[in-house]
């Protein structure tokens, strides 16, 4: 009996339709003292005990769970003295769960290298927490963290107004809070922004309503991050797939190895091969689980096609209906990392999806100050540095503006010398076409 | 089906088969490093499905410390050859003829020479660039900021403050010649994770996971097993416990737990009831813990 509710529990673990626990990625914001780490330390805690509690529930009728009373200092402290070990250009990820979904958290902590860090843990995430301050409002830092939330192409922002505790649960300092948050969203297009009035400390609105704002009849916040639907659930978007590895198969015919960035792939669909232009069908997907007749975004996967054609790593297949963009010249949105400035004119690695590709970056570069979100010409960049620039590549890149497809649209930029990651870029579209014979005096 | 979505496990197994087909691909000599423990079993699988309907196309390597218990040993020979991989066993016989071991070196210096000396040196002999091991971002504190790709200088170190940014999916696997990383596929898998995916694909596992009858004593709280090699104390005597390990390690420093659970579900289900770090009961450390030691000296 305990194994059998466990094992139909598992294997709804491993379904892939809707009603099954999935993964929700987010991003934690906030300045140094806003309570990033006690909220942290308080999902974690608590969702811990109420999944676990749930989970034995299933297994086992009336196990005696001995719970201790309740340390989130315990928590919160370990947070906090990682930070004061000072290495704060970092991201550390961080695991909860409820029954519904599995939430992995990039917490940025520290002011230090602000950007490069909330960028890169932005990057993967879909949602971002915003804590403000009750007793301080928005601050400009907020407005900034915002920003980056949205440059990183986050569209779901909560703000997790905090120590509502110190202003008496005052629901007109909420409001204002809100207020101001949610124009500042607006202002920068970001389709779904809320505001949620809580107290890290005394556990207000986190994972239950408080009776202390009645006022208040929104969603807590883990409610609200275990109702946010899941952002590639979205399977009308055009089939991209980019080829990892081609392998020969047994049968002597080339199979195809790779991870589906965008749409459903499904047996006996049409294809267009890039850079090829060359056209196919999808004879079969397979999976060391068994063939299959489709497969969701997110899949990786191994495909055969209906006849030869010229297809190797760094190549993609798209859907017939829907093509991708091909461009040697694209404008983009570039984050600096590197603490060596940005050499424009340098020919630099540029890694888009599974290609490598040589690249340049265009000698007019315009910088954005984040905090009024205007941009003014410079000629170089610094680490942290945000700007409009256009990008030459020694190849066209296959894309799709990152706003529509994030694995379509970012890149990263490598120095060929040190080898380190010196840059973090998201194609806006192609420019008009100024080659400059760069593509040409590469290749040759 | 215009709202259909991965469950959590899917997507973490899909990620996990990207970045081993990335390193794959970009690196030129890949090795997995194969502890027998049970990430291990898991991100074996995670190759076997990678590289599907291919073989594995790299070869597993074991730091064998001559103090493994011997249901390892047999269970690796065994697994190895089930996925069809090649499989390279490793000693540091120098240090293991010079008498290396733990009673007289202490656990720290002997894992220093049996383990990590070990396995720089298996890795500089097999000329390999690129090493995948089964480290999760939840097992310890120090781990959550680990990258997936992880940098080592010439010496095998790793510094916390030369690690590359890693953003989206793009890895950046760019290296110079001698210099060799460490991959690790189930960066974002929690414990809770690998033993239901365990549990869902019928993972098999070394049976000293499981609980059984054994001959053992009960030292300082824990469960110890008696096995080659291990000294009994003044006054103690081995009994029949029932018992199990939560995490599997060599001999004179793993302990069991005093524990009924004989099947996977019922090992999540006691997980679940005492929420204890896994690493509660090993008294010194273990397989892919190697890299980050824990230290106990003078336990013995
Ligand atoms: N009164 C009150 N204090 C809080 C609340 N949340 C956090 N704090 C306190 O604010 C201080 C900073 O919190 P911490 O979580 O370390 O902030 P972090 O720097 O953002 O991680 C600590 O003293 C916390 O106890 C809250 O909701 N109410």
């Amino acid at each position: 009996m305990l194994d059998n509710s466990l094992d139909t529990f598992v294997q709804s673990l491993m379904g892939d339709s809707s009603g099954e626990p999935d993964l929700l990625r987010f991003i934690t914001a906030g300045s140094v003292n806003d309570g990033k780490s006690t909220l942290i330390g308080r999902l974690l805690y608590e969702t811990r005990a109420v999944y676990e509690d749930q989970l034995v529930s299933i297994q086992r009728s009336g196990m005696n769970r001995s719970t201790g009373p309740v340390d989130l200092s315990l928590l919160t402290d370990s947070l906090a003295a990682e930070r004061e070990q000072g290495i704060t250009i970092d991201v550390a990820y961080r695991y909860f769960a409820t029954p519904r979904r599995k939430f992995i958290i990039a917490d940025t902590p520290g002011h230090e290298q602000y950007t490069r860090n909330m960028a890169t843990g932005a990057s993967t995430a879909q949602a971002v927490v915003v804590l403000i301050d009750a007793t301080k409002g928005l601050l400009p830092q907020c407005r900034k963290h915002i920003y980056i939330a949205a440059l990183l192409g986050i569209q779901d922002m909560v703000a997790a107004v905090n120590k509502m505790d110190l202003v008496g649960y005052s629901e007109q300092v909420f409001n204002d809070i809100a207020q101001d948050f949610k124009r500042f969203c607006e202002l920068l297009g970001i389709r779904n922004a809320c505001a949620i009035p809580v107290s890290a400390l005394k556990g207000d609105n986190i994972i239950q309503a408080s009776s202390r704002t009645k006022w208040f009849d929104g969603a807590t916040l883990l409610e609200y991050l275990e109702e946010l639907p899941v952002l590639n659930s979205d399977y009308s978007k055009p089939l991209r797939f980019p080829i990892q590895c081609v392998k020969h198969h047994d049968s002597g015919s080339r199979v195809f190895s790779g991870q589906i960035a965008a749409g459903l792939m499904q047996r006996g669909e049409a294809v267009t091969a890039f850079p090829s232009g060359k056209r196919a069908r999808i004879k079969s997907i397979s999976t060391f689980d068994g063939e299959t007749e489709y497969a969701l975004h997110g899949s990786s996967i191994t495909i055969m096609l209906d006849r030869e054609i010229d297809l190797e790593r760094g190549d993609l297949l798209a859907s017939d209906c829907h093509l991708p963009q091909c461009a040697a010249n694209v404008a983009t949105k570039l984050i600096w990392l590197d603490s060596q400035p940005c050499q424009p004119g340098k020919a630099y690695v540029l890694k888009h999806t599974t290609r490598t590709v040589q690249a340049r970056v265009s000698t007019t570069i315009r910088r954005i100050d984040m905090d009024t979100a205007r941009s003014v010409p410079a000629l170089s960049l610094e680490m942290n540095d945000v700007a409009s620039v256009s990008m030459e590549t020694s190849v066209p890149l296959i894309f799709d503006p990152y706003r529509q497809n994030r694995t379509m649209g970012s890149f990263i930029l490598i120095d060929p010398i040190t080898n380190a990651t010196v840059a973090a870029g998201m194609i806006e579209g192609a420019t008009a076409d100024r080659t400059t014979g760069f593509s040409r005096s590469l290749v040759n | 089906m215009q709202s259909k979505t991965l469950s959590h496990l899917r997507q973490l197994e899909a990620e996990s088969i990207f970045i081993l087909r990335e390193a794959a691909a970009e690196f030129s000599k890949p090795v997995m490093l194969y502890s027998t423990g049970k990430d291990s079993a898991v991100m074996l699988r995670l190759a076997q499905k990678a590289f599907y309907p291919g073989r594995i196309p790299f070869p597993l390597l074991h730091i064998d410390t001559h103090y493994k218990f011997p249901e390892m040993i047999q269970f690796r020979d065994w697994y190895a050859k089930q996925a069809g991989a090649e499989l390279i066993v490793h000693s540091n016989e120098k240090a293991l003829s010079q008498g290396a071991n733990p009673y007289t070196l202490g656990t720290q210096k002997c894992c220093s020479l049996l383990k990590t000396r070990a396995l720089l040196d298996a890795l500089a002999e097999g000329g390999f660039d690129v090493a995948f091991a089964g480290a999760r971002r939840d097992e310890e504190k120090s781990r959550a900021k680990e990258r997936v790709y992880s940098f080592r200088d010439g010496q095998g170190q790793w510094d916390p403050r030369n690690q590359r940014p890693e953003l989206w999916n793009l890895f950046n696997g760019r290296h110079n010649q001698g210099e060799n990383i460490r991959v690790f596929p189930l960066s974002n898998w929690t414990e809770l994770d690998i033993w239901f995916y365990i549990c869902a694909e019928s993972i098999p596992l070394v049976p000293l996971y499981f609980a059984r009858e054994r001959e053992a004593v009960e030292r300082a709280g824990s469960v110890v097993l008696m096995q080659r090699g291990m000294r009994l104390l003044p006054g103690e005597r081995p009994e029949m416990i029932k018992c199990r390990m939560r995490s599997l390690g060599c001999v004179p420093c793993s302990a069991a737990i005093r524990s009924d659970a004989d099947t996977v579900p019922k090992i999540i289900a006691e997980m679940l009831s005492f929420r204890k770090s896994e690493r509660d009961n090993m008294m010194d450390h273990d397989e892919e813990g190697a890299l980050e030691m824990k230290r106990r000296e003078g336990y013995f």
